[in-house]
């Protein structure tokens, strides 16, 4: 059965389509990437799963349950960590996660509470209010509550938004570690490393529409090549069209492989151009994104499942 | 850890009555006092200067009742409708609307919640007023008293959810209160008998639905009203039943909570 089942959905607020007819499936046990710059359409797209927006048109599926229809099957499989830092500043960190937790029906969740509290780092301030908590505290206390229920499917709207890298690094390890258990993961994102590190499979959102969809292997693999950072006056008319960007006297040129670097530099040195800086790196996700960004056509092959 | 049948919505409902416990002293003492002086202050003035039911019953004594009623109602609105502002403006209404819960599990939720405040403050209200007039504590109908302020607090705590679910600022709830559940309580009996008043004004306050709350409330202290209570507790059900509709539609559809 499909984690989640996306069909058609569509949602305008007023003249703006937010979602303009996007499908998405995702497959138990997933790690999918949402990607997509800000008003892509990311948090419209998890909000209708959750049920906080409706669709004017499309159905929306977790787990075979309908999100409008049969909402409360829908939801209770359905773990949400929200972008923006919200907190209840009645309660303290073990009141808001018993709360959430008695929300879904779920009584004698305590073991589980202090197992989340454990992993999260948060045990230590179990009964601070969450008023007194730093902002990666108050983050960590968010993935909590979105967990008490034990949801199959758990989706992060970035997750990691004005986190430290140490925090980071440490709440990566614990959605590797629930998707390793089972729990199918999606996670929005405007890190592309972060993307790039943890999904299997990546969705690529612009202005309400899956511009490229693939596992993140193709994606790159799609776009595979080498790029020359290069810092020179200028670049042989021949190689203009390569050019990816250009910042700060810096060019970035596309190299299909190894053996154009030998192209290039001889193009230079026959146009008697100077080298002041040179540096080869491979494609990465940052790249990809940029480019279909750019033109949402080059992405063509990997259409929409 | 297990599943238990209607376990959601009485977290939600322990969840708001937690919340106005642990500020107690602004949500439950301070009405308290406010009633007090109130009480203090128009007995002063007014006692033996105003005639209630034909002299039957001391101004103070008619006070009590209208007092305690005042300070179930509007503590019955402000639970649910700060509750839910708060929830909004901050962004944690969220963690309930992620939920299965259902509309008529929010419902009973908030109103109830709202009817604990309402009746919490009122019989502290009441308590404190004992001091001055304990013969009220010999009421002939206590039963027709508690019918009206479990019926007057459940009004007000809808009322006030659905003043928090309109609400998309504290500026647009104040209204609310200020300019519609304030006048219509003042207006409706709290401090005079309608039968002093003018024709025209008495007549208009039978339009009233808080006077209906307030008589009904005041005949089990005193075995007399300015209406049958009979007539009072039909019409402040049919009150009930009508805003109950309009909160569960606004709930049901996900006006202004889910976009």
């Amino acid at each position: 059965m499909l984690a989640v089942d996306m069909t058609d959905i569509a949602r305008r607020f007023g003249s703006v389509r937010a979602l303009d007819g996007v499908d998405l499936a995702v497959e138990e046990g997933e790690f999918f990437g949402l990607l997509g710059p800000n008003g892509a359409g990311k948090t419209t797209l998890i909000s209708v799963l959750a049920g906080l927006i409706r669709a004017d048109r499309g159905t929306a599926r977790i787990l075979g349950h309908d999100v409008t229809d049969d909402f409360r099957f829908a939801r209770r499989n359905l773990g949400v960590v929200p972008q923006e830092l919200v907190f209840d500043p009645f309660f303290t960190v073990r009141e808001t996660l018993e709360m959430q937790s008695g929300y879904f029906g779920l009584r004698g969740n305590g073991a589980w509470i202090d197992e989340i509290l454990h992993h999260l780092d948060l045990t230590a301030k179990a009964n601070a209010n969450m008023r007194s908590l730093s902002g990666g505290m108050k983050r960590r206390v968010l993935v909590g509550q979105a967990l008490v229920h034990k949801p199959p499917v758990i989706v992060l709207d970035e997750p990691t938004a004005g986190v430290d890298v140490e925090l980071r690094q440490s709440l990566w390890g614990f959605i590797r570690k629930l998707n390793r258990d089972g729990h199918t993961i999606i996670l929005t994102t405007h890190y592309l490393e972060e993307a790039e590190a943890l999904c299997g499979r990546i969705a690529m959102l612009k202005a309400g529409r899956v511009v490229a969809l693939d596992t993140t292997h193709n994606l790159l693999a799609q776009f595979a090549g080498l790029t020359v950072r290069l810092a020179a006056p200028k670049v042989p008319a021949a190689w203009q069209p390569r050019i990816l960007r250009q910042d700060a006297g810096l060019f970035h040129i596309r190299l299909d492989s190894y053996a154009e670097m030998e192209t290039l530099l001889r193009a230079l040195r026959e146009e008697d151009i100077a080298i002041a800086e040179l540096s080869l790196a491979e494609t990465d996700l940052e790249q990809v994104f940029l480019r279909i960004m750019k033109n949402p056509e080059s992405a063509s092959s990997g259409a929409p499942t | 850890m297990t599943r238990i049948v209607g376990h959601g919505w009485l977290t939600l409902l322990y969840k708001e009555v937690l919340r106005f416990w642990k500020v107690s002293l602004q949500t439950v003492a301070a009405p308290i006092l406010s009633a007090l002086l109130y009480l203090l202050i128009f007995s002063h003035v007014l006692e033996g200067r105003v005639s209630v039911f034909d002299g039957r019953v001391t101004y103070t004594a008619f006070l009590v009742p209208g007092l305690v009623m005042m300070a179930v109602l509007q503590n019955a609105f402000a639970n649910s409708s700060s509750s839910l502002i708060q929830s909004k403006i901050s962004g944690n209404l969220i963690f309930v609307l992620l939920t299965p819960l259902s509309a008529i599990n929010l419902f009973a939720a908030y109103v109830l919640g709202a009817m604990v405040r309402g009746l919490v403050v009122g019989l502290g209200v009441f308590a404190v007023t004992l001091w001055f007039n304990p013969s009220l504590l010999a009421m002939p109908h206590p039963l027709w008293a508690l019918a009206f302020a479990f019926v007057g607090s459940a009004i007000l705590g809808t009322l006030g959810l659905i003043a928090g679910i309109w609400s998309d600022k504290f500026d647009q709830l104040s209204a609310f209160q200020n300019f519609l559940i304030m006048p219509l309580t003042f207006l409706s009996g709290v401090f005079y008998s309608i039968h002093s008043l003018p024709p025209f004004w008495q007549a208009l306050s039978h339009w009233n639905p808080f006077f209906y709350m307030i008589d009904g409330f005041r005949y089990g202290f005193f075995g007399v009203s300015d209406v049958s209570p009979w007539t009072s507790f039909a019409t402040v059900m049919v009150f009930c039943v009508v805003v109950s509709a309009v909160a569960l539609t606004m709930l049901q559809r996900g006006w202004k909570l889910r976009l």
